[in-house]
């Protein structure tokens, strides 16, 4: 486990009591507490990627992580183009990775 | 024969291209970047489907058929440096809600098929079959294969790319300044920003400026800006396969002196976005992006195609189109200063007819045949001459 | 009583909405985020709760104070998760509502006075690999720290310029996780030129100076190597961030052949400075000034009548500048002068922070050969994948010297951040290939929109009527 969560029981501010919430990623539980965003949650877990550059196919996740670089896009509860770092996830919520965008070519 | 061009928009690189490539000595001057203004600012619909019978859509079925062949010949011109321009010939769909909307549409359509266009009226459950996403309120609609659409500012660079290849040569940053003329009052040349050029023709492409230009050559020429804003998504999944319209230009709007009118274009484009458009505003240069006209454009894509609520809109931007008095092209000669020449005022349709333009304008000015008349488009015409 | 409307809720807005309504303005605050502070003060949401936040921040009793004032304040209301995403002629159109929602509620603000106080993020210059999962810019891996409690890695580099690394490095520190180094792009030379220069002015602002020795004093304690004059120039792994390398730079940034050096690492964290977080202010109208930030005059105001500017957007200077610059514009939105006897504290301090802040500006100025640690297949727009050879070829194919023909050959700038990450660096790319090193046509700045709206809810915003005929549909 690379990426984490400051474990609360080690970390200095002594965080209080929180309220567990699980959300679904691409069909996979994933648990997280209230308040956390959806990237929170995502890299807590060590997921960094969960989505594909459009052209390249590059692997994207979380990158400025204040909601300016739109790299961590994905769809919650069937809306596309949230920014994962900005969305709170709710109980339940579901997530899924943005699919390849349209390429008509010519 | 030396020929000066002002402006590095679309009709200026195709006639830089056209003029090149049949011997003339050709110089492109701009006062910004080439393909910084009016044709990087809109879209690149080449369209049949919104033209009434008449000299425009002759000229646009013309154009039309350049455009097709452009695809090859400006990779094969360019060394394939501009291998594309997102040419895509995927035709249009034009929609009716309510029968006062369809029946226009049908005269319309009716109307152009006599003159030779490709306009197929399609049941409800047939247009559905192609644009599956059309509103319910949908009553009928008519199919145009033959309308394209390309990336305007990509093709604006393929061409002027192509003329340079031909020997143009592209002055950027270079503002216009005045005419230079000969002690019998001749027009031979312009100044500029960056000194004087002779030429032996001078030519004015310079878009919804080409009013202003051609006061400062010491001519008279009504056409000016008509704003116009247009919406951009984010990428998405397909789910628009041709150019889609409402009805809003067919049969006239009645005018009532108002300033803004809408009428609803969605295309997706080759990267993913859709493309949302557009609006007119006569309010001069004016280049304010204002809400209340985005909001109208909204809605009446939304009317069209209601999943489009949903859509993410990244990016709202708009230009100017050269307007003239008439709304018809202004190709040819002066008809008072000898030596100055026209080709502009294409309004909403100038990348469309661009090519046809351009080749028309370089065939009268080295005196060769011309492939249709260009008299309906005379720049000393009495609609556009008129004191309005 | 006149309206006054704050954009932004971080250290100036904050200041300038207390300091307005002490002179008697009715105050809107509207934020983005879904509650006060701002990027300095970034923090845990009221839902995980914890006894000693304060140990992750500087100031924090300062923000504390702040954020009670304003909630006892009758005539103070903040707006949080208020997306303002277009200013046209005056009118601020906002959304509210979760970010990225589809159903949130429009509202309209026309107030007598306007203080902008949208701040900045981080410049992050690329480099081979910096797209690579793992990879955060600086402040976002802070972000990540302070507001979510996560580590972004296990071994992790910190690299870039500024002292700003400083803090990055003690925030992530500060999740257990460890920093391999601190790799700081300008010289040490430079550095000390700049930073020791005229010394009783770093006197002056005790507080940033207390913030820095602290910051230092974390570095020590964990034996955190801090090595001026090297970068990160290139990032390596398959699919996440496996290793770095680590160059030392000369003065001009360009990295010196046979000094490279591979580290192991799995998270890296990028900054090179700050943008202004511009496009609501040119949206307004603003000037802005040649070092593309919103001009202003002493009393904060902008080019545009009653339109005020505050912290970041007007230059890079830190929390305390930015509450010194927002007291005053409060003040002045409000109907207040420069010389009332209330802002002669904040004006003194203006000045000194602001000298302080021009000093760290040279110190880490970005050095003009950075680009050569650059290949061809590195990823400059990271949303279109346009990479340093596409805009290069971009720029042959067309010869161009204008950036909006440029942005839409290549589509660098075209996607969902809009050219935020990348518009400097695309700019910065072609401008020292054109002719003059002069780019025209317009500015990766501009944002008409200014956070992203579905047409749903742009529909909903107005009414307004039909008019003039329409003829054709281009
Ligand atoms: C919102 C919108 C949507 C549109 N959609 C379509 C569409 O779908 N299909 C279609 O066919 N058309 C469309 N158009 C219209 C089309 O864009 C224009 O008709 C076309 O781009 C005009 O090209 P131009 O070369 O005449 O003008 P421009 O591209 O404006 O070029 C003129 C050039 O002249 C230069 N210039 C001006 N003054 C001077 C001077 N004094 N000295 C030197 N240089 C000068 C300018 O800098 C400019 O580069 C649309 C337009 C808008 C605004
Ligand atoms: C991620 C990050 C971390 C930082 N950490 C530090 C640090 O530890 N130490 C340090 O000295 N400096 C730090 N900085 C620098 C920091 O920007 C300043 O020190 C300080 O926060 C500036 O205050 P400000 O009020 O000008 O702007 P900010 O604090 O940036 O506040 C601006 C506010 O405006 C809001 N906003 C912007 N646009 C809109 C809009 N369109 N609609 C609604 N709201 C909007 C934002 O949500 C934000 O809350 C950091 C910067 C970033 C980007
Ligand atoms: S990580 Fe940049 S917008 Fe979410």
């Amino acid at each position: 486990m690379v990426a984490r969560p400051v474990p609360p029981a080690t970390d200095p501010i002594e965080p209080a009591a929180s309220t567990p919430i699980t959300i679904l990623v691409n069909g996979e539980r994933r648990a997280g507490v209230l308040g956390q965003t959806v990237a929170g949650i995502m890299l807590a877990a060590d997921t960094l990627t969960w989505r594909t550059s459009p052209v390249g196919g590059r692997p994207r996740g979380a990158f400025c992580g204040i909601g300016v670089c739109f790299d961590c896009l994905v769809v919650v509860n069937g809306q596309r183009d949230v920014r994962a770092c900005q969305r709170r996830a709710r109980d339940g919520d579901v997530v899924e990775f943005e699919g390849p965008s349209q390429s008509e070519g010519e | 024969m030396k020929v000066l061009i002002i402006g590095a928009g679309i009709v200026g690189a195709a006639c830089a291209r056209s003029l090149a490539r049949r011997g003339a000595t050709v110089t492109v001057i701009d006062r910004g970047a080439p393909a910084g203004a009016t044709s990087a600012a809109g879209e690149g619909n080449l369209l049949v489907s919104d033209k009434a019978p008449g000299a425009e859509l002759d000229l646009a079925r013309y154009s039309l058929g350049l455009w097709a062949s452009l695809r090859t010949e400006l990779a094969a011109e360019t060394n394939g440096a501009f291998a594309s321009f997102e040419y895509q010939p995927k035709g249009g769909v034009v929609a009716a809600s309510g029968e006062a909307a369809a029946a226009a549409l049908s005269r319309f359509a009716e109307a152009q098929r006599r003159a030779g266009v490709d306009a197929r009226p399609l049941s409800v459950q047939e247009a559905r079959a192609l644009e599956p996403e059309l509103a319910a309120s949908i009553t009928s609609a008519v199919h145009y294969p033959e309308d394209a659409q390309v990336q305007p500012a990509i093709a604006t660079e393929a061409l002027l790319a192509s003329a340079r290849a031909a020997g143009a040569r592209v002055l950027a940053h270079t503002t216009l300044t005045g005419p230079l003329r000969d002690g019998a009052g001749r027009l031979v040349g312009v100044t500029t920003s960056n000194g004087p050029l002779e030429a032996d023709a001078v030519l004015v492409a310079a878009g919804p400026w080409s009013g202003e230009v051609a006061r400062t050559l010491g001519a008279t020429l009504a056409v000016g800006p008509r704003k116009g804003l247009l919406l951009v998504t984010a990428r998405m999944p397909q789910r628009i396969w041709h150019k889609v319209y409402d009805t809003s230009y067919v049969g006239a709007v009645q005018s009532d002196e108002r300033d803004l009118a809408t009428s609803t274009v969605v295309e997706s484009t080759a990267s993913g976005t859709v493309l949302i458009g557009s609006s007119r505003q006569d309010v001069g240069f004016d280049g304010t992006i204002d809400v209340a006209v985005l909001a109208e454009i909204a809605r009446k894509a939304i009317a069209l195609m209601p999943f489009l609520a949903e859509a993410t809109v990244i990016r709202a931007y708009g230009g100017f189109r050269p307007f003239s008095r008439d709304h018809l092209p202004v190709i040819g000669a002066d008809p008072d200063l000898d030596g100055l020449w026209y080709a502009t005022g294409h309004e909403g349709a100038g990348i469309g007819l661009a090519p046809g333009t351009a080749e028309l304008l370089a065939a009268a000015m080295l005196g060769e045949p011309t492939a249709m008349s260009l008299d309906p488009f005379a720049p000393g015409r009495p609609s556009l001459r008129e004191v309005a | 009583m006149s309206e006054v409307v704050i954009i932004g809720a971080g250290p100036a807005g904050l200041a300038a909405a207390l300091s307005a309504s002490a002179f008697g303005a009715r105050v809107v605050v509207l934020d983005a985020a879904d509650d006060v502070g701002g990027q300095y003060w970034r923090h845990l949401p009221p839902e995980r709760p914890s006894n000693h936040e304060s140990l992750l921040h500087h100031g924090w009793a300062t923000f504390q104070r702040m954020r009670e004032a304003l909630a006892a304040d009758p005539n103070c209301t903040v707006v949080s998760s208020a997306h303002v995403w277009a200013i046209d002629r005056g009118a601020v159109h906002v959304l509210v509502g979760e970010a990225d929602g589809s159903d949130r509620e429009s509202r309209v603000y026309r107030p007598d006075a306007l203080v902008l106080a949208t701040g900045a993020f981080d410049r992050t210059l690329p480099v081979p690999g910096w797209d690579l999962p793992g990879v955060f810019t600086a402040g976002g891996a802070q972000a990540l720290a302070k507001g979510e409690r996560v580590a972004v890695g296990e071994r992790v580099v910190v690299a870039g310029a500024g002292p700003f690394l400083l803090a990055v490095a003690a925030s992530v520190v500060a999740t257990g996780a460890s920093v391999v180094g601190v790799y700081e792009a300008s010289r040490a030379t430079r550095l000390v030129r700049h930073w020791a220069a005229r010394p009783w002015e770093l006197a002056a602002t005790p507080a940033k100076a207390r913030e820095l020795v602290g910051y230092a004093a974390v570095l020590v304690r964990h034996r955190i190597a801090y090595v001026a004059g090297h970068a990160v120039t290139a990032i390596e792994g398959r699919d996440r961030v496996e290793s770095v390398t680590v160059s030392a730079l000369d003065g001009s940034w360009r990295p010196i052949k046979g000094s490279e050096r591979q580290l192991e690492a799995d998270a890296v964290c990028l900054g090179h400075g700050f943008t202004p977080r511009l496009e609501l202010a040119i949206a307004a109208g603003c000037r802005l000034s040649d070092r593309r930030f919103v001009e202003v005059d002493a009393e904060q105001r902008t080019s545009v009548a009653s339109v005020f500017a505050a912290g970041e957007i007007t230059g890079i200077g830190g929390v305390d500048l930015a509450l010194a610059e927002g007291a005053i514009a409060g003040h002045v939105a409000a109907g207040g002068g420069i010389v009332d006897p209330a802002l002669r504290v904040e004006v003194a301090r203006r000045r000194v922070l602001r000298r302080f802040a021009r000093r760290l500006a040279r110190a880490h100025v970005i050095g003009e050969n950075w680009a050569t640690w650059l290949s061809d297949e590195t990823i400059v727009c990271r949303c279109e994948d346009v990479s340093v050879a596409d805009l290069a070829a971009a720029r042959s194919a067309t010869r161009s010297s204008g950036l909006r023909s440029l942005k839409l050959v290549s589509r660098a700038g075209l996607g969902p951040c809009q050219g935020r990450v990348c518009g400097r660096t695309v700019e910065a790319l072609l401008s020292a290939r054109a002719p003059e090193g002069r780019l025209g046509g317009a500015s990766t700045d501009r944002r008409p929109i200014a956070m992203p709206i579905r047409l749903g809810e742009l529909a909903r915003d107005h009414e307004i009527e039909a008019g003039i005929p329409v003829k054709g549909q281009g």
